[in-house]
């Protein structure tokens, strides 16, 4: 496959399918980590045009919280996982058990916890992925990121805009017990990744 | 629109005269580029993601590369009626958000797309007034074309007009 605007129905599925259990898998260690019931609708696959990427967080300059990974081996590309400030905030309460004083700012001790967070999911993420597809995928240690979307953004948008005008967002959200917060995983697989993680699951 | 404000998007460009404002928003690794003619107070404003078209295959956007996005900025300035010995440049941008190593050639994106503007404007002969570029931030920026002034707007790294 040369161009992500080939992906027909039966692509998009799988692709979910691996977002439904790369996510799953996370939130799960999530889950264990917080002590706390999770929930997590069914991920969708979204081709978006480069102007609508931060739509679904916010708009272009609502300022969330990204950590980065970079992946090797079988798989090159870059996975993120991606926080409003508001569930970034929720989140390291939770962790931090109420120790963190409330209060707007968020510092070094707020960013090394979701940096770790965000670490530890997709290190969930990419372990399943690697299961489903039996690739072998090396994770970068994580980088992190707080700034308006758009620019966050726009990390994965060129790594797509090689090779195409939209970009393949695989999103998995999530709610942790009664508090409301939301993360998003984005896979972003380079185009002979995507083949290769296709063929993998049977799909050429 | 944002507070009558013409917005550029990502792999977008657009041009206005005086009292147009023209604005792109969080510019992370991609550049935004801004030219202006002072006489005709005409304005035009890029938002481009990679250096150079001429790399790529999937390259139908023109507004995607600095080159191609350069080139369909300045006519579409000359039919407003710009003059294209007066125009001046202006860039911001080409960040690197993500500080993981620098050395890797896909991840000094900001870097090249920075380099790859200032060659163009060099090579079509447009001085370059002012930039704000590389670092580790995102940047919203607005042109405005009644004097060609160039806002930069961060979260955290205070704001500047060129």
């Amino acid at each position: 496959m040369k161009d992500i605007n080939n992906l027909g129905d039966t692509h998009f599925d799988i692709l979910k399918e691996i977002g439904s259990i790369g996510s799953g898998n996370a939130v799960t260690s999530l889950g264990k980590m917080l002590e706390k019931k999770v929930e997590m609708p069914v991920p969708s696959v979204k081709l978006l045009e480069f102007k609508d990427i931060a739509g679904f967080i916010g708009g272009p300059s609502n300022i969330i919280v990204g950590v980065l990974v970079s992946l090797t081996g079988d798989i090159n590309g870059i996975m993120m996982f991606i926080l409003d400030m508001k569930s970034a905030n929720a989140m390291v309460d939770v962790v931090m058990g109420g120790m963190v004083p409330k209060n707007d700012t968020f510092g070094e001790l707020e960013m090394s916890a979701v940096n770790e967070i965000g670490n530890i999911l997709i290190s969930a993420y990419v372990g399943s992925l690697s299961g489903l597809t039996k690739l072998r995928i090396t994770p970068s240690i994580p980088y992190m990121s707080i700034d308006m979307a758009n620019a966050i953004l726009s990390v994965p948008a060129i790594e797509f805009g090689k090779v195409a005008d939209r970009v393949l967002f695989i999103e998995s959200g999530f709610k942790v017990d009664k508090i409301e917060m939301s993360g998003y995983f984005i896979l972003v697989p380079d185009m002979p990744s995507l083949s290769r993680i296709l063929s993998a699951l049977g799909v050429g | 629109m944002s507070g009558g404000m013409i917005v550029v998007g990502m792999a977008d460009l657009n041009v206005t005269r005086a009292p147009g404002v023209l604005t792109t928003l969080g510019l992370g690794s991609c550049v935004g580029i801004a030219l202006y003619d002072s006489v005709t107070k005409i304005a035009g404003l890029a938002h481009i993601m990679l250096p150079d078209s001429k790399q790529i295959q999937n390259n139908t956007n023109v507004a995607k590369f600095a080159d191609t996005a350069m080139v369909k900025m300045i006519q579409d300035m000359i039919k407003l009626g710009a003059g294209k010995d007066r125009l001046k440049a202006k860039i911001a941008g080409g960040a690197q958000m993500f500080a993981y190593n620098s050395t890797n050639e896909n991840m000094r994106i900001g870097d090249r797309n920075v380099e790859a503007t200032k060659k163009l404007l060099s090579l079509l002969h447009i001085p370059l007034l002012a930039s704000e570029t590389g670092e580790n931030f995102g940047r919203t920026v607005e042109l405005y074309a009644d004097d060609g002034r160039f806002y930069i707007k961060t979260i955290g790294h205070g704001n500047k007009v060129l």
